[in-house]
């Protein structure tokens, strides 16, 4: 870089006056054709956004407060649609299965991770190895771990069951009870996706200046301590991201409720976006499947703009 | 490098006999439950597919097949039409890769480079649909896509593909970082603004190319909902979708087998390019 920056000046010079100042007309005309050529760039982009993006977002707004049959048009229907979702004895049903899954998820697929890539961090030998295995389920297609997992909570052959024999625990119901099926999916969605979690965590690990550590050591910090007064603090920031990521991401669960239990038993597991799913496309009540997309979409969007914000003072500050 | 660093627990504990131990203990309990975690459920799908339908249903199960059966996988091979959908699923990965490639790295090279008038409206636009979660927005876009006539066609995957804010900001960024030297050098050789961004600038984005295109390549063929809600058709359907459609009625085995061929092409491109995959989330992840 500082070679061109070195030679560049010269070459400016030598070039500059051949290209006298052209006439103000001819240089409006150049700045249009410059124009021209930038939108040329950005056309194909842009229409994408529009059409998938931009305008989808306004028309979940409206079809909220339309009848909207699809080729037979829309007719305007105030709030009927809202106060219609909200007394669907499944609405209550899928944003509790929703929050609690969230809630587990959380839990889980926070802290385990947290743990994993602490003790991995500190390990010598395979890290590499350890690295690949631990991201090798998120490549795996979240169907398919859907369908495996299904196999494996299955009443009679079941892995899971024959695991809790195996240690002489009694067995569950797994995702065919009403009260552990929520469970039960959130395990599928941890085992599924806490390798990019781990991942991340490592990373940051990673950047923990090590003087830190010496410093408290000498000062007498016992291992625990260590975690909660260095590893922890230095962390907050990845902690926080990702929380608000995982919070985004399990908060529009569908493809493990949706393969495994078929939003059951007893509506114990459906959730908003599978009830999203339902109203488009069993009830054909597509101004129903906007009202609730649009609740989730501001819930949601709340917590992306509240992620946004952090992340661009932490570039700004980093 | 990591030997160099200190972490959490001091090379000197590590070095007294007892910190070894303690050590050698932690690192089989890793081992272990890093196997049965993480490598058995894999393993348990690659042999349970080679059981026999009364074996694999059998209690307590077999840890490894009396006998292998290969045919579950050819059963699956031709029962579930998978190159039909393995196909299917290849056309739409490709297709929404390269449309991202092209109309992404063009609009963000405009938007980085050209100074287009609106550039930073235009910019603002796209970067808040960041702030809209993806699924709540599948209904509507359903809609628009049955409008302009998409369904059941590669298209109806393909363009919406275009519209990703991520991959586009992360263009974007990198190209933000080419110093604007390098391309008036060129423009200055005579080069007009296409063959800038062909010769120049795309050669020096290699690393945030591979980076995208990874993530284009998995976004689709990992996505569900999406391709659900879009092809009825049963012979467009991708293979996450089929999988579904055909695990009520189908032996138990054969899915299996079905789920397998399903993974490899995925886990193949991961354990191929894995320094890549792992190094792109770790950078990504430290940078925000």
């Amino acid at each position: 870089m500082t070679k061109t920056a070195h030679r560049r000046p010269a070459e400016a010079i030598a070039v500059r006056p051949v290209k006298a100042p052209p006439p103000a007309g001819d240089r409006r005309r150049r700045r249009l054709a410059e124009q021209l050529r930038a939108h040329a760039f950005l056309i194909g982009g842009l229409l994408c956004f529009a059409l998938f993006s931009w305008y989808p977002a306004i028309r979940a707004i409206v079809i909220a407060f339309q009848k909207y049959t699809p080729g037979s048009g829309a007719e305007w229907v105030g709030t009927a649609n809202f106060t219609r979702v909200w007394h669907d004895p499944e609405f209550t049903a899928a944003w509790r299965n929703t929050l609690t899954f969230t809630l587990l998820a959380l839990l889980l697929g926070f802290a385990v991770p947290f743990v994993l890539a602490l003790v991995l961090n500190e390990l010598r030998h395979a890290k590499a190895f350890f690295r690949v295995v631990v991201y090798l389920p998120v490549m795996i297609p979240p169907v398919v771990s859907a369908l495996l997992w299904k196999w494996f909570y299955d009443p009679g052959a079941g892995l899971a069951n024959e695991a809790l024999r195996f240690l002489h625990l009694p067995t569950s119901n797994w995702s065919n009870g009403a009260d552990t099926a929520l469970v039960s999916l959130v395990i599928v969605a941890t085992w599924a996706n806490l390798g990019g979690t781990v991942l991340i965590y490592l990373a940051a690990l990673q950047s923990i200046p090590g003087e830190l550590y010496e410093a408290a050591e000498l000062d007498g910090a016992s291992l625990l301590q260590r975690v909660r007064h260095v590893t922890i603090p230095q962390t907050r920031f990845v902690i926080l991201m990702l929380m608000l990521l995982q919070i985004i991401a399990t908060m529009q669960v569908f493809t493990e409720p949706f393969v495994i239990t078929g939003g059951g038993p007893e509506n114990a597991t459906v959730t908003v976006l599978y009830l999203i799913y339902k109203y488009a496309f069993l009830y054909n009540d597509f101004g129903g499947a906007c009202a609730l997309s649009v609740m989730l979409l501001i819930l949601l969007g709340a917590f992306s703009a509240v992620y946004l914000r952090l992340t661009r003072s932490g570039e700004e500050g980093a | 490098m990591s030997a160099a660093t200190r972490t959490l627990v001091s090379p000197a504990t590590l070095a007294r006999p007892r910190g070894r131990a303690v050590y050698w203990t932690v690192f089989t309990a890793v081992v272990v439950l890093f196997a049965v975690a993480f490598l058995f459920p894999v393993y348990w799908m690659v042999t349970g597919a080679a059981k026999s339908p009364d074996e694999v249903a059998q209690t307590p199960p077999t840890l490894v097949p009396k006998q292998w059966h290969l045919d579950g996988y050819t059963d699956a091979w031709d029962l579930m039409q998978l190159p039909t959908h393995l196909w299917n699923t290849v056309v739409q990965a490709t297709g929404a890769w390269a449309f991202q490639l092209v109309f992404c790295t063009a609009a963000a090279y405009a938007l980085s480079k050209l100074k287009p008038v609106f550039g930073k409206l235009i910019l603002g636009g796209i970067l808040a649909t960041l702030m809209v979660p993806a699924q709540a927005l599948v209904v509507p876009k359903y809609l628009t896509v049955a409008d302009l006539g998409l369904l059941n066609d590669p298209l109806a995957i393909w363009l919406p593909a275009v519209a990703n804010a991520f991959n586009l900001y992360l263009l974007k960024r990198f190209f933000d970082q080419i110093p604007r030297d390098v391309l008036e050098a060129a423009e200055i050789d005579g080069a007009g603004k296409l063959r800038v961004l062909w010769s120049v600038v795309l050669p020096m984005s290699r690393p945030v190319l591979g980076v995208v295109s990874i993530f284009a390549l998995v976004a689709v063929w990992q996505d569900f909902l999406w391709p659900l809600m879009v092809f009825s058709d049963t012979d467009k359907q991708p293979i996450s979708v089929a999988l579904v459609q055909l695990s009520q009625n189908i032996q138990l085995t054969v899915l299996i087998a079905a789920m397998v061929i399903a993974s490899i092409p995925m886990v193949a491109l991961f354990l191929v390019f894995q320094r890549h995959i792992i190094a792109g989330i770790s950078a990504g992840s430290t940078k925000g």
